[in-house]
């Protein structure tokens, strides 16, 4: 039995009267990649914005049911708390636009008025660009603005700034939809090597990557979760129906 | 730990209420000047009455006062200014907006407009009076009536020129808000550019236009120091366009620092506050208009 | 081809107006020219570097220059700003906040409003509040109406730059754990700084012209006084009184003074336009 680090149990989420994520449990192992998959507006983004408790901050927006990490429920934590313990990638590259790349890394240490010395930070800033496998393109220029790096370049920086707080766990959402196939395969590749430290929660629209690099998928169909399994399980032989036509391409 | 977020729950409460008390505040500001002014002018409405609008004297020695004098004054001088400059800013704003928009020449004129607009009302009433008051001099000895130089048409030429700038720049935003496509449908059939102005552009435009003319015309009535330099300063309702007068704001200008009286005092203020509603009215009706029209 | 001569026709006349509106337009150039000339020529001829360092002598006496004057609106530009920037952009902050807020777009028209009002007003309301109460016109009563008057173009412009910045830079900052108003001090206003910034040097420039206001606020005054609790002198001020005076020397000072509050005011309206360009945040 592998170790689960969070356990989603009967999740609902609402943005006003819009029922989006309906009733969901699930478990997620573990340094582990787990995706979520399914077709636009199936709830996806919205379950792992549940997870670090940014749906909330949409107007009108609640949840009900329990996340738990480990054993304390996130629902029930201090936001801002939880947030430090869990790091999130966007569909955007969003760098900071008036800092460095050096100072991007370390931003949660920055804006929080977190002090660490120096050497530790550089330190911080080594390793974290080294698993976003961004080191060796920005080394010599540590002190120059993100915004101006590629984006794939940009996303990877996203991904160093987020296990530069050593999260338990990141949550991706669609990370490569805006980037091209190369970036896209790169950030694939680096993800693989980064769930040795790090529990990965990833939601994706492409099934191709689901199955790539996933060890557990989830897929969702109009905010409910269809069928929950380990990804070989899942992709070879779905037991959901719906499931199935949706791999074979029949909606989405 | 937890000390630590409870000192930063507590920052995040006191940055909230420091923004939401910030906004309180303006508007307590706001209310407070119209407030100020109301107050300030009972004792003038208490003693003048309606007079106070329906009179045609103002004489603080005698404390009979009328502002009706000022309220035309302000009304013939802003008008006539809106006229002279009303070719100057249409041509001007579909110069940039149509023929030289997106041009590299356009820059001539933006620059000619901003440094106008950046010009400070003293060095106009200055300028005015040293420059423009004796060739308006010449100007009325040949038209033979008396030369004074000094008068409402002086004033209104002064602000014709300060109301190009402001005229023209919310003009050209509504010219170019006419969708190129159809534009482009008209020249497809043939049509010549001035006929797509005429047909399309301006039809389009004109509501934002007027809008425009109608919150220059609110600027003009606030005008201060240019006017008040070479308007003349006579306290009755002015026979020409080139008599002397005076206008709310030169008045007030002009008599407030040496105001002896109270009651003097108050029926200045009253005369603010009278300024102060004409003003607020025409430019909430132009920004309603284009709020209306043009915004989404 | 029938419709050829009604065809030159419209192209005569489409060239006609063309050449109207031309003529017209560049019309325009004419008072910039000569209100530009008046001030370089009679501006310069009068300048020196005792004009600059000096402060007022009566009328008769050689010599005097404006350093008062020129102190004066430094004094006022600097008060002002110090309390009208901090409300204009916390105030700012609080309209783009709440953008899809009722109540907000009420304040937000509100400040609109308050962009029309007579900037001669606010000098009766500052003459009220401030001049009465102390019995005596000052420099902080002006600075006071002054500083209303460049309210509504910070909170404006602050407004405008923050609804600009993408969503996504906040959600950056919440899933980094950052609270709300460290993701505002630290990641979004720095973000708009060079609108925020332009939209102070604006107003800036705005009032380093304004008269009518201080005429019986911060009144004027024919000695250095660094007191803001004093009348005290500012260009503007200095060129009324001198205008309006009949002595031709004194009408040489004003022409002086002009150039240099000119000046002053067109170095302001270029780092504004510099700042907007050069500063600007790349997202």
């Amino acid at each position: 039995m592998e170790d689960q680090v969070l356990s989603i149990r009967n999740l609902n989420a609402y943005f006003g009267d819009f029922h989006a994520v309906k009733n969901v449990s699930m478990k997620v192992y573990k340094n582990t990649i787990t995706a979520i998959m399914g077709p636009s507006g199936c709830g996806k983004t919205t379950l792992i914005r549940c997870v670090n408790r940014l749906h909330e901050l949409t107007e009108g927006a609640y949840t009900t049911g329990e996340i738990f990490l480990r054993n304390n429920n996130i629902l029930s934590m201090n936001p801002i708390v939880i947030r430090r313990q869990i790091g999130m990638v966007f569909q955007k590259p969003n760098p900071f636009p008036t800092m460095s790349i050096y100072d991007n890394v370390v931003a949660g240490y920055k804006i929080n008025g977190i002090k660490i010395d120096k050497t530790e930070m550089d330190a911080i800033v080594e390793s974290s660009l080294k698993k976003a496998v961004l080191w060796d393109e920005v080394k010599d220029k540590l002190r120059q603005k993100g915004v101006f790096l590629s984006g794939g370049q940009q996303q990877r920086l996203c991904i160093a700034r987020a296990i530069a707080m050593k999260p338990e766990i990141i949550l991706l959402d669609e990370p490569t939809s805006a980037l091209d196939p190369k970036s896209t395969l790169k950030i694939e590749e680096l993800l693989e090597e980064l769930k040795k430290d790090v529990t990965i929660l990833i939601v994706t629209h492409n099934i191709a990557q689901a199955a790539r690099i996933s060890d557990y998928t989830a897929f969702m169909y109009l905010g409910e979760l269809i069928e929950y399994d380990k990804s070989d399980k899942m992709f070879t032989s779905p037991s959901d129906p719906k499931t199935n036509e949706y791999l074979k391409g029949c909606f989405g | 730990m937890s000390h630590f977020f409870s000192k930063e729950r507590r920052s995040e409460t006191i940055f909230r209420w420091l923004l939401l008390s910030s906004s309180f505040l303006i508007i307590l500001i706001i209310f407070s000047i119209a407030l100020t002014l109301v107050i300030e002018s009972f004792p003038s409405i208490k003693h003048n009455g309606l007079s106070l609008l329906t009179g045609d004297i103002w004489d603080p020695v005698s404390e009979k006062y009328s502002v009706l004098p000022f309220i035309v004054g302000t009304f013939i001088t802003s008008i006539l200014a809106l006229i002279i400059s009303i070719p100057f800013s249409i041509a001007a704003s579909l110069y940039l907006g149509e023929y030289a928009e997106g041009k590299r020449s356009s820059i001539i004129i933006k620059s000619v407009l901003d440094l106008l607009a950046g010009i400070p009302s003293i060095i106009y009433g200055f300028w005015g009076l040293m420059v423009l008051v004796p060739v308006v001099r010449k100007f009325e000895e040949i038209l033979g009536i008396p030369p004074l130089g000094i008068g409402i048409f002086t004033a209104s030429l002064i602000l014709s020129i300060m109301i190009i700038p402001y005229t023209t720049s919310i003009a050209r935003e509504v010219i170019r808000l006419v969708p190129q496509d159809i534009k482009e449908a008209a020249y497809s059939l043939g049509a010549t550019r001035f006929e797509v102005i005429r047909d399309i552009v301006i039809p389009y435009a004109k509501s934002g236009i007027f809008a425009g003319i109608l919150l220059s015309f609110g600027r003009a009535f606030g005008e201060t120091m240019a006017v008040t330099m070479v308007i003349g300063n006579a306290n009755y309702i002015p026979k020409s366009l080139f008599a002397p007068a005076n206008t709310m704001a030169s008045v007030i200008a002009n008599e407030f620092a040496e105001a002896t009286s109270d009651l003097y005092l108050s029926t200045l203020v009253s005369l603010g506050l009278v300024l102060l509603i004409t003003s607020l009215v025409v430019n909430s009706i132009g920004r309603f208009i284009i709020t209306r029209f043009y915004v989404k | 081809m029938n419709d050829f001569p009604a065809y030159r026709r419209r192209e005569i006349t489409d060239k006609i107006v063309r050449i109207a509106i031309y003529i017209t337009t560049f019309t325009i150039l004419i008072p910039l020219l000569l209100i530009f000339g008046f001030i370089i020529k009679n501006g310069i001829s009068n300048i020196s570097v005792g004009f600059l360092i000096n402060n007022p002598v009566p009328v008769g006496e050689e010599g005097g220059g404006i350093l008062n004057a020129i102190l004066g609106t430094f004094i006022l530009i600097i008060l002002s700003s110090l309390i009208a920037v901090p409300f204009g952009i916390t105030a700012g902050i609080f309209l783009s906040e709440n953008s899809n807020k009722k109540y907000a777009q009420y304040i937000s028209t509100l400040v609109d409003v308050f962009q029309g009002i007579p900037s001669i007003v606010l000098g009766i309301v500052a003459y009220v509040w401030i001049v009465l109460p102390l019995k005596k016109f000052s420099a902080i009563s002006g600075a006071v109406a002054l500083s209303i008057m460049m309210l509504p173009t910070i909170i404006k412009a602050t407004e405008e730059t923050l609804k600009m910045i993408p969503y996504t830079l906040k959600e950056a900052a919440y899933s980094l754990g950052v609270p709300y108003h460290r993701t505002i001090l630290k990641v979004i206003l720095p973000a708009a700084l060079s609108g925020i910034l332009s939209g102070t040097l604006v107003s800036i420039g705005r009032i380093s012209g304004e008269t009518a206001p201080l005429l019986f606020t911060a009144f004027g005054s024919n000695i250095l006084e660094l007191n803001i609790f004093k009348p005290m002198n500012s260009l503007p001020l200095l060129i009324y009184n001198y205008a309006k005076s009949p002595y031709p020397e004194w009408h040489e000072l004003a022409w002086a003074a002009s150039f240099v509050l000119i000046t002053i005011v067109f170095i302001f309206n270029l780092l504004a336009s510099i700042g907007e360009k050069k500063w600007k945040i790349k997202f």
